[in-house]
């Protein structure tokens, strides 16, 4: 606001306010650019990127991970972060493979509600160290990703579960395809319409954007912010236990260390999908969009002959330009706004 | 010095402190830990006849020194930004890798070593900026570099292993000082130990790590470079991780790319086991020393009691969360005025109390069979 | 009995140690308006968020309609309908306007799903009563102050509230923004709701408040009917002195000129600063809080950039880019806020006052710690520090002792230019007292001091010239002998009726 003219209440010129909000919608613009780009350019290398086989699979690749970054993303929403979802893959995939192994005249359809128990456990444990024990989330997760890993150790004694110890149905749980597409894409696509759903219909949903945004605020406007901080890591145990179900399902097997490293990719999809890690913000269709890039990235590297090797630093590229973009538009935003 | 007890006492302020004692000074924390370690040897003697075995506990000792090298930055790190360098296990890889890559293509181990030092410290320095210039949270650069450092090793071995280092490089991860049982290793460290630890305490580099730990802004204000001391901190902590990519490639004779991985978890857990606070501003050496010695005595008779290096990490995990938690909860508890007893919160605890024995209930059903089978 | 709305009995509240509010006793009626005045650091706010349940008391109890009550966060409060507009802006970024007002409470369907269409109806419709005009899908991130105030306050009367408390809430409205306010206040009033209005502008409060409370230093002083009390009246209860005999400045002929700014701009805080100091002369900066005064100071010690215009430190002209180069041309800054920018509460007084010259006391970067302690020791006597030695922790000293700490730090730095920003802010009287007469013994010795205040006594009291600002430009320049409170304040506000902060 200037001294000699200022702007009467409201009146926001049109052209500043546009341009404002494509810079705030610019991360579902870009990253789907970037990936039209990136189509493109894989398909003039190898035509065998874009048939519809390929892109099945590319879905199929990315569904346990976009309902677990689905997850990630709410904690991460409300400033936290939650790194053992790796762990609570591999416990909770040893455990319900077991019971699936030893007990094969159970429904195999049990098994989905046995893990997200199983996993809302693990993540209560982790909302209470957070919550009432206030230890950043940082560190108890850090924390528990070791304590939940060495459970699976502990658990399995070393040993596998291994594909001909699984009965058939339990591995045709995730990529049966009675519907058209296989079930893991289906169930990914609820999940993401429910949190899609939780999150912009709900007031609980839309207190977890408040928390991120100013939890002092939300605590003068009276939301109750340990609920919601307890709440999304709960969540982030439920979602990811049912991601381990359907991990054990697709790769027909439990080891120790499934799902090691898992956690960095989960965060990698959120912040390229433009969730801000100072909280506040982050779509659901940004998230897809993020796990969607980090799956085609992974497709398509074989294809275009370029080493496997590359995928990781790929990625950690990505969350750098990610954040540094994110950095600057905020920046930028707060410019404009005086 | 020369000024009279009488000019003091006209004043209204005192000059010297009332005198303690060394021990005094020694915080509660310290000798918690000190407490601790004394436990754990009197119990682990009991259980195994070889804990006090000399010759075992240099093996092991040289263990932890990778570990020993990477918390000492990370201690500056946590007291200055109350947050973490995530990227030190990926960037010791990196560097090990890098060394290794150069080796296997025909240069001189001391000038591929070298550059995997200068390496390290480029990767560090390029945190630093991020985080300094940028004003990016450390947490997330480095989980950004954590990713693109061990990337990087990935792409420079592939699935292969460097191997056939020289005697002469081998030796400062598995060589001893002539004469002696300790390793080349913890002498190294305890030089670095000292040094890191002076430099905290007594100068004016340290003094400054912790007031922007305590108060950024006034420290900005009272003229201090915050953001070159961070981009220092950053850079030294890069350093410190490929120095410890050289030892651990030296212990090991030949290097992977996943040589390393998920190193920085140990770090975080020995230097904030040590009291180094997690929100900033406070810490001591002494302490990350002291944590050192406990984790690395307690994994030591774990692993005389066959127990397996990975459930190992349980007890790690709970130390590192109880570190925090205890303190936290007896401070709830003390401030806590006129607690009213709440039969809903009650019966809440109750409840979640009664899901967490129904989940290891079943933990322990579940796994009946694979003791049975094992 | 039935007379009283609300009554606080015997409140009490300490942070860290510190005592905020002692005994203070609150009585509100229905459809009243009740204007709680007292300076900075009096306890209004604490008390606001005492009444909200943000904070619970230590002592003390609150009782509503008669009964005794026990707000353990705000969400209880706003149940037995108290609403609230806080000091501190406390809207949510990443929000937008419309959901900004009703967040925590959307409305929702049968279903339990939020409805946004209503939420938006409402938000519409709540806004055009306001006779505001704003996007209502805009994030609050992206709009002006004076915007964000407004989306505060139809937040607070979208709650329907039998009490509303308002810290502050015209702080950056323009006249006939507070106009509109004004009528919607004296509608609710009109209807019953009793209203706390806590404001500096105290011809404000003349004109809206039916009654009056004061607070000083954390303590209860009096409640009286508005009618009943004069504006000087107020001030004396507020500071509890007159306020004349305070300011012993002495004459000083000023030497050279030291600092020279001219058309300094900072893109959206000020625009084309001028003005010169020169040596032993007090040169006084008034505005209102927000005109850009801190800006100013800020820039030119190099904490903001400024995006143009020039500096000139004795003659030379200069770019200071860091405080570190400010200190090394002699220059030194007492900020504003003594908490966040000038003390390091966990640290001792000694650390707190050598940290700027750290380095003189070291070799090689090597810390030398008796010439630390002598130096930290002479500096802390000089300013006469009041505490057990100086390795005490600053956060355990009275807010005086603190701003003499931080004063001691400057002072070793044996500045030139000594920049002070609200320097007696919160501070008791005679600690006050003797900081005036060190500023004045200061200037004597030649040092050159730009002076920040939003106290006018202490303005006209000490200042050999002012200098005035008002949304980031100078409005005003007066010498001793022409400044007077009529001219300041109307070159502080743009108009003569609104009263700047005047006391």
């Amino acid at each position: 606001m200037t001294a000699q003219n200022p702007p009467a209440l409201g009146t926001s010129p049109a052209t500043r306010r546009n341009l404002l909000w494509t810079l705030v919608r610019f991360r579902e613009a870009g990253i789907s650019v970037f990936i039209l780009i990136l189509v493109v350019a894989i398909t003039l290398r190898s035509p065998s990127f874009l048939t519809v086989d390929n892109f099945e699979d590319i879905l199929l690749n990315i569904s346990i991970l976009t309902i677990v970054a689905l997850a990630q993303a709410m904690v991460i929403i409300t400033r936290g972060i939650d790194l053992s979802v790796s762990s609570m893959i591999g416990l909770v995939a040893m455990m319900v493979a077991f019971v699936v192994k030893e007990h094969p005249e159970m429904p195999v359809l049990f098994a989905v509600p046995l893990g997200m128990a199983l996993g809302a456990v693990l993540g209560t444990f982790n909302g209470l160290i957070i919550t009432f024990g206030k230890v950043p989330p940082i560190i108890a997760t850090l924390g528990t990703l070791s304590i939940y890993r060495g459970l699976v150790f502990f658990y399995s004694q070393g040993t596998w579960i291994n594909s001909f110890e699984l009965p058939r149905s339990f591995k045709l749980l995730s990529k049966g395809t009675p519907l058209g597409l296989p079930n893991m894409v289906i169930i990914a696509i609820v999940v993401a319409v429910v949190v899609y759903y939780f999150l912009n219909y709900t007031r609980t949903g839309r207190d977890i954007f408040a928390v991120g945004s100013n939890p002092d605020a939300a605590q003068f406007a009276g939301i109750r912010k340990q609920r919601i901080t307890f709440l999304v890591y709960l969540i982030s145990g439920l979602l990811t236990g049912l991601a381990a179900v359907l991990w054990a399902s697709r790769f027909e097997s439990a080891q120790t260390n499934t799902g090691l490293g898992f956690e960095l990719q989960t965060v990698a999809a959120a912040v390229i999908g433009g969730v801000s890690t100072s909280g506040g913000a982050g779509t659901v269709p940004g998230v897809l969009l993020g796990a969607l890039l980090l799956g085609i990235i992974q497709n398509a590297l074989p294809l275009v002959h370029i080493s496997p090797f590359w995928q990781l630093a790929i990625q950690g590229v990505l969350i750098l330009v990610a954040v540094v973009t994110d950095n600057l538009i905020v920046r930028r935003a707060q410019r404009t706004r005086k | 010095m020369t000024q009279t007890p009488e000019t003091q006492s006209a004043s209204l302020i005192k000059e010297f402190a009332p005198r303690r004692s060394f021990l005094a000074d020694f915080q509660r924390w310290e000798w918690l830990l000190v407490l601790l370690i004394v436990v754990v040897i009197v119990a682990n003697t009991r259980l195994s006849p070889h804990f006090l075995d000399a010759r075992n506990i240099s093996r092991t000792s040289s263990d932890f020194m990778e570990l020993g090298l990477m918390m000492l930055p990370m201690a500056f790190i946590i007291i200055t930004t109350a947050s973490v360098d995530l990227s030190v296990a990926s960037n010791l890889g990196m560097c090990a890798s890098f060394m290794g890559w150069l080796f296997m293509h025909g240069v001189n181990i001391w000038v591929a070593a070298l550059a995997a030092l200068a390496l390290g410290t480029l990767a560090g320095f390029l945190n630093g900026n991020l985080v300094a210039r940028l004003k990016l949270s450390p947490l997330v650069v480095t989980l950004g570099t954590y990713a693109f450092y061990r990337g990087v090793a990935y792409v420079l071995l592939g699935d292969q292993a460097a191997r056939g280092y020289p005697k002469a490089f081998t030796y400062i991860g598995q060589g001893r000082i002539p004469g002696t049982l300790i390793p080349f290793s913890v002498a190294l460290f305890v030089v670095l130990a000292i040094i890191f630890g002076l430099i905290l305490h007594r100068t004016i580099f340290g003094r400054y790590t912790f007031s922007i730990g305590n108060n950024e802004n006034a420290t900005l204000y009272s003229g201090v470079p915050v953001a070159r001391v961070k981009i220092i901190l950053f850079t030294v902590s890069g350093f410190m991780a490929a120095l410890a990519g050289l030892v651990l490639a030296a212990r090991f004779g030949s290097t992977r790319p996943d040589i390393g991985t998920g190193l920085e978890l140990a770090v975080i857990t020995a230097a904030v086991l040590g009291g180094v606070d997690i929100n900033g501003g406070r810490g001591t050496i002494v302490g990350t020393v002291l944590s050192l010695l406990l984790i690395g005595l307690m994994r030591f008779g774990m692993g005389l009691l066959n127990i397996q290096g990975q459930v190992q990490g349980i007890v790690i995990g709970l130390l590192l969360i109880l570190s925090i938690l205890l303190p936290n909860i007896a401070q709830q508890i003390s401030s806590a005025r006129g607690v009213r007893i709440n039969w809903r919160s009650a019966l809440i605890s109750l409840g979640i109390l009664a899901v967490f024995v129904l989940f290891f209930l079943f933990f322990f059903w579940s796994r009946a069979p694979v003791i049975a089978g094992g | 009995m039935n007379e009283h709305l609300l009554e606080l009995r015997g409140i009490s509240k300490s942070f860290s140690g510190v005592e905020v509010l002692h005994e203070v006793s609150f009585t509100l009626h229905p459809g009243e308006v009740h204007a709680l005045l007292g300076e900075n650091g009096a306890g209004k706010s604490t008390l606001v968020k005492i009444i909200t349940g943000v904070h619970q008391p230590d002592k003390g109890e609150i009782l509503l309609g008669g009964e005794p009550v026990h707000f353990s966060d705000a969400r209880d409060s706003r149940q037995a309908g108290i609403a609230a507009i806080y000091q501190e802006l406390s809207l949510f970024p990443d929000l937008d306007v419309a959901e900004n007002i009703f967040a925590g409470r959307q409305p929702v369907t049968l279903g339990g799903r939020v409805d946004w269409r209503k939420l938006y109806a409402e938000a519409g419709k709540l806004l055009d009563s306001l006779g505001v005009k704003l996007d209502l899908k805009q994030k609050a991130r992206t709009l002006s102050i004076a915007q964000q105030q407004m989306v505060e306050i139809a937040r607070a009367f979208s709650i329907n509230a039998q009490i509303l408390i308002m810290d502050e809430p015209t702080s950056s409205l323009t006249l006939h923004e507070v106009d509109d306010l004004f009528r919607l206040v004296r509608r609710l009033r009109a209807e019953g709701t009793a209203i706390i209005f806590i404001s500096h502008r105290l011809e404000e409060l003349l004109a809206l408040a039916d009654r009056v409370t004061v607070l000083r230093d954390g303590s209860y002083v009096a409640t009286h009917p508005m009618k009943e009390v004069t504006r000087f009246g107020l001030i004396r209860m507020m500071v509890g002195r007159t306020i004349t005999d305070l300011f012993p400045k002495q004459d000083v002929t000023p030497g050279e000129v030291v600092l020279k700014v001219e058309n300094l701009t900072r893109a959206g805080s000020f625009y084309k600063v001028s003005f010169e100091l020169r040596r032993g002369e007090i040169l006084g900066l008034a505005g209102l809080v927000g005109a850009g005064r801190t800006n100013v100071a800020r820039a030119i010690f190099g904490v903001e950039l400024p995006t143009a215009g020039r500096i000139q430190v004795e003659g030379r002209e200069v770019r200071i880019t860091s405080p570190q180069q400010a200190i090394e041309l002699g220059l030194a800054y007492v900020p504003e806020d003594r908490q966040l920018h000038g003390l390091i509460p966990a640290m001792h007084i000694t650390s707190n006052i050598s940290l700027p010259m750290l380095a003189h006391y070291a070799r090689m970067g090597w810390l030398r710690d008796t010439r630390e302690r002598k130096s930290a020791y002479e500096a802390a006597c000089q300013m006469d520090v009041r505490a057990n030695s100086i390795w005490q922790l600053a956060r355990e000293l009275s807010g005086g002792n603190q701003q003499k700490v931080v004063l001691a730090k400057w002072l070793s730095t044996q500045p030139r230019i000594l920049i002070l920003d609200e320097p007696t802010r919160g501070i008791d009287v005679g600690t006050k007292a003797a900081l005036h007469a060190l500023m004045s013994k200061l200037a004597a010795e030649g040092i050159a001091i730009l002076m920040i205040s939003s106290e006018l006594p202490e303005i006209l009291g000490m200042s050999d010239r002012v200098i005035v600002m008002r949304e980031g430009r100078v409005t005003g320049a007066f010498s001793r002998a022409e400044a007077t409170q009529e001219k300041i304040i109307s070159a502080a506000t743009q108009d003569v009726a609104t009263i700047g902060i005047t006391l």
